[in-house]
């Protein structure tokens, strides 16, 4: 135990100074002007201007717009998902119909769609959402899928053997079982989910960090405009631990 | 012999057979036909009675564990549990399986309360019953213990504990050794005696392994291969209390080396059958 801990240590040292070396070598790179400071900031101004959008931009408020999207689409994402998983998993017909469709639909830009979905909801946060929420689904539906099929037939003979109902056998053994490998598809649909919500606001110019980023390009505010991309990075960060932690809570082994 | 703090089952009041098994038969349809698994298999199991059914791999002996156990339905025959035919997965069989069996995603204690919780007892009851056949099983310190962390002889101590908590009349187990080695089985073994001998539980074990059933059981039920039948119960007239310290004496070897000349004659029709069928698909791939 004491020496895995350690060994821990150590990996988080070599990973952090991994990347302050590769920091290092860009910012010398580019001040040496082997790389043109023109296309890429050096890191350290990309640095300083965090401050500066923080203070200028409102950045807090653009911060919480995308995280708030984000929020609403992992809330489809996930309740939508699973519940497609279930119904295909509960009918044969269903999935043998659908199933390579959904697994197309995990193929396909979906944030090209993006004038279609403004025609429908208009130039709104509930664009950005419904694209998000789309592109985010396909994951989650596959992978419930693939965990309740995956549930081992000596566990569900187990619960029939106790004489569970339909309904136990799900909530009791077969959701369980799966809950890993759903987890695996909610990890990628939020990411995916997060990737389009920040495309389609960059795409539109509206809401938060993705029309951020959009105006400091414009703008051609290189250093801004990375430091606002880190912001990004930040929120998916969040939402990585926050996905993390609730399959920890709802699965401890 | 029941110890101290004996559950509170009530033992059998009518002194009949507590499980009878009538003409019981099994056919399966397969690409190659119909075939015969089980054919016209009739015993019954005295209340307090452990009994083993030992046959060669393919006599139908899972088949015959998936009837009684309720599992399996469309054969002929009956399978009765005291006065009561039995259709489905009954309340009185409690069912041990060869696999692995235990819930990953819930703690030794959460695990062994499984059925209790399915039954409604109240949280604080269900954990003290739990803990109960914990102890018992002798996993006394691992109810926090999550299966991942436990060896392969422990984890099937959870299921068989599983099983027990629900006190069923009947204990129906499947090979649930089979995965074992050879010492962690016999050790194992002494463990399910000392149960077995503690609760008075009416046992029915399905396996293969001739020591284990001579190790274990008052009678020996072998069967023939394909279709399996009965083809002779032996009574195994070792003193109880027993452990596994039977196995070096001469009356072990003298049971053991009987089952043996009965088996080897199916259990090598077995492997011819096996094997014909197997040079018969090569001949076929190869010379289509």
């Amino acid at each position: 135990m004491r020496r895995r801990a350690r060994l821990g240590v150590a990996a988080a040292i070599v990973g952090a100074s991994t990347l302050a070396i590769v920091l290092l070598v860009l910012e010398v790179l580019i001040r040496a002007s082997i790389i043109n400071p023109f296309i890429v900031p050096p890191p350290s101004a990309v640095a300083a201007a965090i401050p500066r959008i923080v203070a200028e931009e409102n950045l807090a408020h653009r911060f919480w717009q995308t995280t708030q999207e984000a929020i609403f689409a992992s809330i489809l994402v996930t309740t939508v998902g699973i519940a497609c998983g279930v119904a295909l998993q509960r009918f044969r017909r269903l999935r043998l119909a659908t199933e390579t469709w959904v697994a197309a639909l995990a193929a396909a830009p979906i944030v090209l769609m993006y004038p279609l979905f403004l025609v429908i909801f208009g130039r709104s946060a509930t664009t950005i959402v419904m694209i998000g929420f789309v592109a985010g689904l396909p994951p989650v539906v596959l992978k419930t899928l693939e965990g309740l099929q995956g549930t081992r037939a000596v566990l569900v003979r187990v619960g029939r053997s106790f004489r569970l109902t339909q309904g136990q056998l799900f909530r009791k053994i077969l959701l369980p079982a799966a809950l890993p490998t759903i987890f695996v598809g909610l990890r990628l649909g939020l990411i995916f989910a997060l990737i389009n919500i920040v495309g389609v606001e960059f795409l539109i110019n509206f809401g938060g960090l993705g029309q951020l980023i959009n105006e400091l390009a414009e703008r051609y505010d290189l250093p801004g405009t990375y430091a606002a991309i880190l912001f990004v990075v930040l929120v998916s960060v969040l939402f990585f631990v926050l996905a993390e932690r609730v399959e920890r809570w709802l699965r401890p082994a | 012999m029941r110890n101290g703090h004996a559950v509170p089952s009530s033992p059998p009041i009518d002194d009949g057979p507590a499980l009878r098994v009538e003409r019981v038969a099994k056919r399966f349809e397969t690409v190659e036909g119909a075939f015969v698994a089980v054919d016209e298999v009739s015993f019954s199991v005295r209340a307090g009675e452990f009994l083993a059914v030992i046959g060669p791999s393919g006599c139908g002996k899972s088949t015959l564990f998936n009837i009684i156990g309720g599992l399996l339905g469309e054969y002929d025959g009956r399978v009765c549990v005291g006065s009561t035919v039995i259709s489905g997965p009954h309340p009185s069989i409690g069912m041990v399986f060869q696999e692995e069996s235990t819930f990953p995603w819930r703690n030794v204690e959460d695990n062994v309360a499984f059925p209790l919780e399915i039954g409604g007892v109240p949280k604080a009851e269900r954990l003290g019953r739990a803990r109960h056949f914990i102890e018992l099983v002798g996993l006394s310190g691992f109810e926090r213990t999550y299966p991942a962390e436990l060896s392969g002889g422990m984890r099937q101590r959870v299921a068989i504990a599983r099983t027990l908590v629900a006190e069923p009349r009947i204990l129906l187990m499947d090979e649930p050794f089979a995965a074992l080695d050879e010492q962690t089985r016999l050790l194992l073994g002494d463990k399910v005696l000392q149960i077995q001998q503690a609760l008075a539980q009416t046992t029915l074990l399905i396996t293969h392994n001739i020591t284990e059933a001579v190790q274990l059981a008052d009678r020996v039920l072998v069967m023939t291969y394909r279709p399996g039948r009965i083809k002779r119960i032996v009574d195994i007239d070792l003193p109880r209390p027993r452990s596994s310290d039977v196995v070096g004496s001469d009356a072990f070897g003298r049971y053991v080396a009987a089952i043996w000349s009965d088996l080897r004659e199916e259990a090598s029709r077995g492997i011819r059958d096996d094997e014909s069928a197997r040079r018969h698909t090569a001949a076929a791939r190869h010379h289509p």
